[in-house]
Parts: C-alpha cells; sequence; structure tokens
C-alpha cells in the first residue's frame, strides 16, 4: 500500500471518528454514531496491519486485550462508569508512553529517521510526558472511585495535601521540562534524560491528583479524558500521523469542554480544583443556632401527598445511585403515572459521579428518557410543580446558591424551593460536599423523610398500593 | 519563499483545525449523553493502537516489539470495552414510545 493510499483510509477513518460523536447529539442517532466509529477503528486498525509484519502475533496481543475488554464492558455495573472509564484513560496514558520507548528504541520501525530528528524529539518529549500523567494520574483517580481510600491512603476520597505540596509539582514539572530539554538536544538514543522525565512525569500524575476530593471527581475524570486525548495527538504529531493527531484533538477538546461544564456546574473554577483541598471540611455544618425547625413525616405522608398532587418533579441526587433505588423510583413513578400524575425528573450535570452518569442510571432503569429534563429546561416550570421529590440530593437544591456571600454563592441550582411542597429523602441532615446548611430543609413546606432511599422509595411504593 | 513545508507544520494546520472541530461537535452533544460521549471518546484515543502495531512489526524481537505487543493489548482493551460499554448504555436510550424525539427536535 503506498503511503498516499494509507493516508486517505486513514482520512476516512478520521472522519467516521468525527461522526461518531457528531451522532452523540440526540440518543436518536446515538447508535449509529457509535457503529461509525467502529467502522472506523476497523479501518484503521486493518490498513495499519496491512503495511506491517508480525501479524499474528499483533493478533494475539489484540485478541487477548480486546477479550478483557468485551468481558469488562459486559460485566460492568452502571454505577462503576466512572472507575472505567478512569481506568481506560489510565490504558491510554500507558500505551502512548510505551509506544514512546519504542520510538526511542527503533525510529525506522515508524518511518522516522534514525538517529530521531529534534521535531519528532521535542514531539516525543510532550506525548509521551503527557501519557505518563494520564496514566499514574487516571490509576489514582481509578483509586479513589473505587473507594480503595480504606486500604490505601493515596487513594483516599479525602484529599491528600501536605506542606509544600504546590511548590514541589512546580519544582518537579521544572525539573521534567529539563530533562525533556537535554532529550531534546541530546545526541543518539538519549535514553538517560528520557527515562528521568518519565519517571518524573509518573510521579507527578500522582502528585496532582491525590490532594483532590471525592466531590471535584466529575471534573478529575473529564480532565483526565482530555489529557488522554492529547497524549494521542502528542503521539500523533511524533509519528507524523494525522489521523492520530484528529482523533487525539477531538477527544483531547471533548475532555475539556467537560471539564469546563462540570466546573461551571459545581462553582468552580478550574485552577481551584486542580490546585485540590475541597471537600476536606466535611462534617463541620454550619450550626448557627438550634431555632430551626425540621417537618419530618414518614414514606406513607410522602406517597399521600404525592397521589394526590398533579404534578410532580424527582430530582435524583448521587446518594439515590449508591442507595441502589433507581429502580425503586421507577416503580413508584410508574405507580404515580398510573394515578395520572404527571411526573418529570430534574438532572443537575453533576447529579452522578461523572458528566452524564445520573442519566445512564436512569436509563438503566429504563426510565424513559422524554421523562427526564436537564436543569435548566425544567427550572422554569418548577414554580407550577405540586411536589418536588428530592432524593439524596443536597447541595444542588440549596438556595443559598441564591445569596451573596455564602460559599456555594452562583452554583447553578435545580430550585426545588419554588415548588408548592417539596419532600426531601436524606439518611440524615448531615451537609453535602460543600459543608453548607441547607435552608430548603427547614422551609415550611419542606417535609423530610429520613432514612435510606431505596427503603424509603420502596415505603412509598406500598403505600401507593 | 522556497522549499518545502514542514511534515511538523502540516501537522499543526490539522491539529488546529481538528481541535476547531472538535470544539464545535461535542458543544452540540446532549448533556444526557455525556457518559456514552466519554467512554466513546475513550475508544477513539486508542486509535493509538495503530502506533503500536507499528511498534509491534518489526521482524527482530527486541524489547521495543515487546512493549509494542503490551501497548497493543492496552489499547485493544480500550477499543473493545469502549465502544461495546458505549453500545450497552446506548440501548439503554432506547425509545419505547416514539414520540419525545420528535418533540425535543
Amino acid at each position: 500500500m503506498s503511503a498516499n493510499l494509507l493516508a486517505l483510509w486513514y482520512l476516512a477513518a478520521s472522519v467516521l471518528f468525527i461522526l461518531a460523536l457528531k451522532g452523540l447529539s440526540s440518543p436518536v442517532s446515538a447508535r449509529r454514531g457509535n457503529l461509525f466509529g467502529m467502522v472506523g477503528m476497523a479501518i484503521a486498525v486493518l490498513v495499519t496491519l496491512a503495511i506491517t509484519k508480525n501479524v499474528a502475533f499483533i493478533l494475539v496481543a489484540a485478541a487477548v486485550g480486546g477479550t478483557i475488554g468485551a468481558l469488562v464492558a459486559r460485566r460492568v455495573q452502571m454505577t462503576q462508569m466512572p472507575e472505567l472509564v478512569a481506568a481506560m484513560h489510565s490504558l491510554v496514558g500507558m500505551a502512548a508512553v510505551l509506544i514512546a520507548i519504542a520510538v526511542v528504541n527503533n525510529p525506522s520501525a515508524f518511518g522516522i529517521p534514525d538517529p530521531m530528528p529534534r521535531g519528532n524529539r521535542l514531539e516525543l518529549f510532550i506525548g509521551s510526558f503527557v501519557g505518563a500523567v494520564t496514566f499514574s494520574g487516571s490509576v489514582i483517580a481509578f483509586g479513589k472511585l473505587a473507594g480503595l481510600g480504606k486500604k490505601f491512603r493515596l487513594f483516599s476520597s479525602a484529599p491528600v495535601a501536605f506542606g509544600g505540596q504546590h511548590v514541589l509539582n512546580l519544582v518537579l514539572a521544572i525539573v521534567m521540562v529539563a530533562f525533556g530539554v537535554a532529550f531534546f538536544l541530546g545526541e543518539g538514543r538519549a535514553w538517560a534524560p528520557f527515562a528521568a522525565m518519565l519517571a518524573i512525569a509518573f510521579a507527578l500524575g500522582v502528585l496532582i491528583i491525590i490532594p483532590i476530593g471525592g466531590a471535584d471527581m466529575p471534573v478529575v475524570i473529564s480532565m483526565l479524558n482530555s489529557y488522554s486525548g492529547w497524549a494521542a495527538a502528542g503521539i500523533g504529531f511524533s509519528l507524523n500521523n494525522t489521523m492520530l493527531i484528529i482523533a487525539g484533538s477531538l477527544v483531547g477538546s471533548s475532555g475539556a469542554i467537560l471539564s469546563y461544564i462540570m466546573c461551571k456546574a459545581m462553582n468552580r473554577s478550574f485552577i481551584s480544583v486542580i490546585m485540590g483541598g475541597f471537600g476536606a471540611a466535611e462534617g463541620t455544618a454550619a450550626a448557627d443556632g438550634g431555632d430551626k425547625t425540621v417537618r419530618s413525616g414518614s414514606a406513607e405522608d410522602a406517597a399521600f401527598l404525592l397521589a394526590n398532587a398533579e404534578s410532580v418533579v424527582i430530582v435524583p441526587g448521587y446518594g439515590l445511585a449508591v442507595a441502589r433505588a433507581q429502580h425503586a423510583v421507577k416503580e413508584m413513578a410508574q405507580k404515580l403515572i398510573a394515578k395520572g400524575v404527571s411526573v418529570r425528573y430534574a438532572i443537575h450535570p453533576v447529579a452522578g459521579r461523572m458528566p452524564g452518569h445520573m442519566n445512564v442510571l436512569l436509563a438503566e432503569a429504563e426510565v424513559p428518557y422524554d421523562q427526564v429534563f436537564e436543569m435548566e429546561d425544567i427550572n422554569g416550570e418548577l414554580g407550577t410543580t405540586d411536589v418536588v421529590l428530592v432524593l439524596g440530593a443536597n447541595d444542588v437544591v440549596n438556595p443559598l446558591a441564591h445569596e451573596k456571600g455564602s460559599a456555594i454563592y452562583g452554583m447553578p441550582i435545580i430550585e426545588a424551593q419554588k415548588a408548592r411542597t417539596v419532600l426531601v429523602n436524606k439518611r440524615s441532615m448531615a451537609v453535602g460536599y460543600a459543608g453548607l446548611d441547607n435552608p430548603l430543609f427547614y422551609m415550611e413546606k419542606t417535609m423530610m423523610v429520613f432514612g435510606d432511599a431505596k427503603k424509603v422509595v420502596e415505603d412509598m411504593v406500598k403505600a401507593l398500593e | 519563499m522556497t522549499g518545502t513545508i514542514d511534515p511538523t507544520v502540516i501537522n499543526l494546520v490539522v491539529f488546529v483545525l481538528a481541535v476547531f472541530v472538535g470544539y464545535h461537535v461535542i458543544w452540540n452533544v446532549t448533556p444526557a449523553l455525556h457518559t456514552p460521549l466519554m467512554s466513546v471518546t475513550n475508544a477513539i484515543s486508542s486509535v493509538i493502537i495503530v502506533g503500536a502495531i507499528l511498534a509491534a512489526g518489526p521482524y527482530e524481537t527486541d524489547f521495543g516489539v515487546i512493549l509494542g505487543a503490551v501497548a497493543v493489548g492496552l489499547a485493544a482493551v480500550n477499543v473493545f470495552g469502549g465502544f461495546l460499554v458505549t453500545q450497552r448504555m446506548l440501548e439503554m436510550f432506547k425509545k419505547k414510545t416514539p414520540k419525545a424525539e420528535k418533540e425535543k427536535a
């Protein structure tokens, strides 16, 4: 196959990747989009196999990995998607690093002159350090998301912070760049600076992620998504492979946009997320006077209110997913719909552990997506809603976000306080990630239903019968 | 001005344009599908597997070839895992009553 023909096949694959992402603009076209992506990948792999040797050997390696991937894809729980995605980011990062090492070892296998020209060295340096940071950072993120913090402190979901952390990171980054420059200017293979640069990059990945708390995970996972794309693009530069550059840039910009959306939804600046330390002060509630009273009721009381409403909006939070109550909620909604109640769901962008997570969890419970609304689409209608049922959510319905001077001022919220009646299910009066008290709970029209979300919702279902 | 354009410059052109395409395409993705977006971008960035295939290609088996094969394996986990888990999620978004998408469109 001529180099030109190869490049054209790669172009076809690149276009298919763009179409794959474009398909995600609606649930209807998304499956076809995913198919485009698969076809693009098949083209990319097949034409590359056609120009290489050792095909059988490569296919064995691919079969082993592919089998593992397929099994994981089939077995993973939807609540575990954030962990899976973090694990997959780490694999992209590691693959980038391994390829970079192979390039240094034998540039001619990739059609790069040996010794490697300076330009390729620079690109390889960028691709491999981003890959290394992606790998180790994603491993830490995976550990935090998978709840390994109890066994290893490194994976603690509380921020791991120590004095001089930022200075240390900065110094390491400078030293890493210095080794990168040494690799760039070096003669021959220049293994020593390359290896030193990689080692520091791995350490940096760990150090960057450990101070970031559990609440900021949606940003972290999006950020690592972005890094994995830039790593692929960097490798594409050093191999002069435009398809890799295109695919990598698409993924890189996707992750960057998701990070931006998540930051905005949490009212946090990207810089402050990266600097970390957020979520450390959990449990330090704003104890401003004990004169506020909370009205609480049983699941049966709540069911009575729901059954007599005309319109109900359910606000699911991550507490719902933790309690695995999605199916019970769907059952309850069906019962209410059968009684002629209009039931809709309002989703805050950070309702889950990663962007769009809650939508997937509801879809898994077979909640039809035309009942599921994004925050900005439904907020305007909450004023005319009879009952808002908040399940396992706290900060995302905290009206303090509208009050100047509060820690979450400016954060977009689901305006549950506008509804005629508000039902809130929580396990206790504990504060959310932001460490703030929630005035919504003390409003006269609010009734708290304490208990595990699944138990409470199941009791409501029983009461509705 | 004479001479040929350096490949790095061409790469840079492609890169900048691709970032723009990415920017516009991604903003059109519906927020409900952000999780599938992440898993499919994972699969797409695993196209890095072509680099791994080239690394594993040479006949003389040295450690670069072994690393290449390992990279092929890692990337293949993502290629299959990423696309299949995306498909699995998107199946859940399948319509049962075929009316809502017309409202949205």
